[in-house]
């Protein structure tokens, strides 16, 4: 193999990594939400919102960690309207997602306009070459030279199988999105389980937007998003709801991304409007053939009523 | 119904409870009235005088006949929309996916209406506008098949369905569809050519942008409403939307209607686009949606998902969005704001539905499967 392409893979799957992470982030919270039973369609919202808080905090105060505390406050305040329509007022929810992410689009935008105006950069997360992994020839600069949150990312798969499938908080949210009423004669309390889920999911689409605005395009602007948010839902049923198959979907997203950003490099000649709607082909096609829809939880989308149907 | 399920017109026998009725109807009020209460703390919060902003939303939208026809102009759009979310969310299909469909119907009107320029209007006008509905409905059809043949969720088909139009319009009209004036003018701007004038429609107060558009969709509302109350194929959409295991076990092929709500949605949607081609733009541009597809949800929710209800409503809407126009150039508050104030009336009106539907519970008793939760207990009109 040619070094200039051996070169271009390295950068394609240096890029895959790092365009697969806000879908991690927020895929992997969705996750929890969708397992207790909750779709959470406004995700996209929420990720803007994150992405707004991060940029605000580290363009003011230079760190990047207050910018993450943003995000994190940003995606629970978000989580929590989200629960407080979806569990405790009921709301059919595939629309109040889509209210949510109204709301986050509109909010961030706003925010955005009144408080800083003009395009603006900010001194984000920067690569961190781990040591002896980062001196493997080529490897070294796929996979160890990443910017801090990437790596959690990663490492937010093995944790979240853990929690759910290995502790009894996880066997509780995986109850309450099974047989909400069955749980709920077992004394496990239904709503509450749900809005920590909401919340937790929230709080993983804030640091998703993070993701994005201080350590990927180190920017904000109007829908820095561009969808990613809906995305990340459909990674979730792609996943089979389950940590291993959602980092796959992501990974075949960020990859494929990741090439269709590198196509003319690769000599690869179609127009690039019909490149950038690859990924999206790809979802549709994946969600129409993927077998794992017996994995969907039973009560998803079903708000719960004690002693209700 | 023989299986029991109770539909609206089914409600009507029980006793009518007044104060229901007068509740549900005055919810979506109080719905936008709180969510402009929070969009004015986040203006003071933002150091703007919502007082101020909120006089230039209303003057913008209401206060002249240049803002009247404009509101007008808007509300046509959102008509057409809401009415194709009505027929959807009343089948408890979510139909994301109209920013799509009416950049579908108005792409193929746009070349419908180039290629076939030599035609007189009075055949050109009504054949662009039906493909526009074909080309719309064919975006609607594709996750309405997915989700009826292969159970694939419709929400993120849809969703996924606007990008992919989206991409495809950005490719017409720097492609196949561009100016070809612009282009020996040297400029290669994303925008076709001029649509020929026999396919104009006639404006109605001159000097605005008002159009006979506005006709069609009011036509198509009381189409819709006939359709959706006066048919079988309308009861039945409705009867799969308020209980599909009872609709199963009465002999209705619930995946068929669901697939067949969603196409006709996607057609509706369709007309909006080709209808802001001939009507407003007189050719395709860059935005040709202005993100009707989903204030248009809002517009059908604050309707209460019936097609004569979402009149009224894509009135105050279309009024909302010009009025933030209004609003951004005098008081230089964003019009992001009326985005924001648009998805909490969202949340705000769905969860109002929890009470309304407790409420209609204590008094009729009907079933209300979270498939019925949409706008179940509707009143006839």
């Amino acid at each position: 193999m040619n070094e200039a392409v051996l070169a271009t893979v390295v950068a394609v799957l240096a890029a895959s990594l790092r365009l697969a992470t806000p879908y991690l982030y927020a895929s992997l919270g969705e996750m929890f939400a969708q397992r207790s039973g909750v779709l959470n369609l406004g995700v996209d919202g929420i990720m803007l919102v994150g992405a707004f808080a991060a940029f605000y905090g580290t363009l003011t105060t230079g760190s990047v960690w207050i910018g993450v505390a943003g995000a994190i406050v940003a995606g629970l305040a978000m989580g929590l309207l989200m629960s407080v329509v979806s569990v405790t007022l009921k709301a059919e929810q595939g629309i109040s997602g889509i209210g949510l992410s109204l709301f986050g689009l509109g909010l961030s935008s706003l925010l955005f306009k009144v408080l800083v105006g003009t395009v603006k950069t900010v001194d984000g997360f920067r690569p961190i070459r781990l040591p002896v992994l980062g001196d493997i020839p080529y490897l070294g600069e796929t996979f160890f030279t990443q910017s801090l949150p990437v790596y959690v990312a990663f490492l937010l798969v093995p944790i979240s199988w853990y929690v759910l499938e290995r502790t009894t908080w996880g066997l509780k949210v995986r109850a309450v999105g099974q047989n909400p009423a069955a749980a709920d004669t077992l004394g496990v309390n239904v709503t509450l389980t749900r809005y920590l889920c909401v919340c937790l999911g929230a709080v993983f689409a804030g640091l998703a937007g993070a993701s994005l605005s201080i350590a990927s395009v180190n920017l904000f602007q109007e829908n820095l998003t561009a969808g990613a948010g809906y995305i990340a839902v459909a990674l979730v049923y792609f996943g089979g709801w389950r940590p291993v198959g959602i980092l796959m979907g992501a990974l075949l997203f960020g990859t494929v991304t990741a090439i269709q950003l590198r196509m003319q490099v690769l000599g690869i000649e179609i127009p690039s409007d019909f490149a950038v709607m690859l990924p999206y082909v790809l979802t549709i096609v994946a969600l129409t053939f993927s077998a794992n829809r017996a994995r969907q939880p039973a009560a998803l989308n079903q708000p719960f009523e004690r002693g209700g149907a | 119904m023989a299986s029991g399920t109770r539909l609206p017109s089914g409600a009507r026998n029980g006793r009518r409870d007044v104060l229901g009725i007068v509740v549900r109807a005055a919810l979506p009020l109080v719905a936008v009235a709180a969510a402009l209460f929070i969009g004015a703390l986040m203006l003071a919060v933002l150091n703007a005088d919502p007082v101020r902003a909120y006089q230039a939303l209303f003057e913008g939208a209401f206060g002249s006949t240049s803002g009247i026809t404009q509101t007008l102009v808007k509300a046509t759009p959102l008509l057409l929309v809401g009415l194709g979310i009505c027929i959807a969310f009343r089948a408890s299909v979510i139909n994301i996916g109209a920013e799509g469909q009416i950049i579908l119907g108005a792409v193929f009107a746009t070349w419908f209406a180039l290629t076939f320029r030599t035609w007189p209007g009075w055949l050109l006008i009504p054949s662009t506008i039906s493909i526009g509905f074909v080309a719309g409905a064919f975006w609607g059809f594709v996750p309405g098949i997915l989700k009826a043949r292969m159970g694939v969720n419709e929400i993120l088909t849809t969703v996924m369905m606007n990008a992919i139009a989206l991409q495809f319009m950005n490719y017409m009209i720097r492609g196949p569809l561009i100016d070809p004036a612009g282009v020996t003018a040297g400029q290669y701007l994303a925008q076709s050519e001029k649509l020929p004038e026999s396919v104009w429609l006639a404006r109605l107060v001159p000097q605005t942008l008002l159009h006979t558009g506005l006709f069609v969709a009011l036509a198509l509302a009381v189409v819709t409403y006939v359709f959706l109350w006066r048919t079988t194929i309308g009861y039945r959409i409705r009867a799969v939307g308020l209980n599909p295991d009872a609709s199963h076990y009465a002999g209705i092929r619930v995946p068929r209607y669901q697939a067949l709500s969603l196409t006709l949605a996607g057609g509706l949607a369709g007309v909006a686009g080709a209808i802001e081609v001939i009507g407003v733009q007189h050719r395709l541009l860059d935005g040709v949606t202005s993100g009707y597809g989903f204030s248009g949800i809002v517009t059908a929710l604050f309707g209460g998902l019936h097609p004569l209800g979402t009149i009224p409503a894509s009135v105050i809407f279309g009024g909302l969005l010009v009025g933030a126009d209004k609003m951004q150039r005098e008081v230089q508050v964003p019009s992001s704001l009326i985005q924001a104030i648009l998805g909490l009336i969202v949340l705000f009106v769905v969860a109002s539905q929890y009470w309304a539907r407790r409420r209609s519970n204590r008094t009729h008793d009907v079933s209300a499967t979270p498939a019925s939760a949409l706008g179940a207990e509707e009143a006839e009109a």
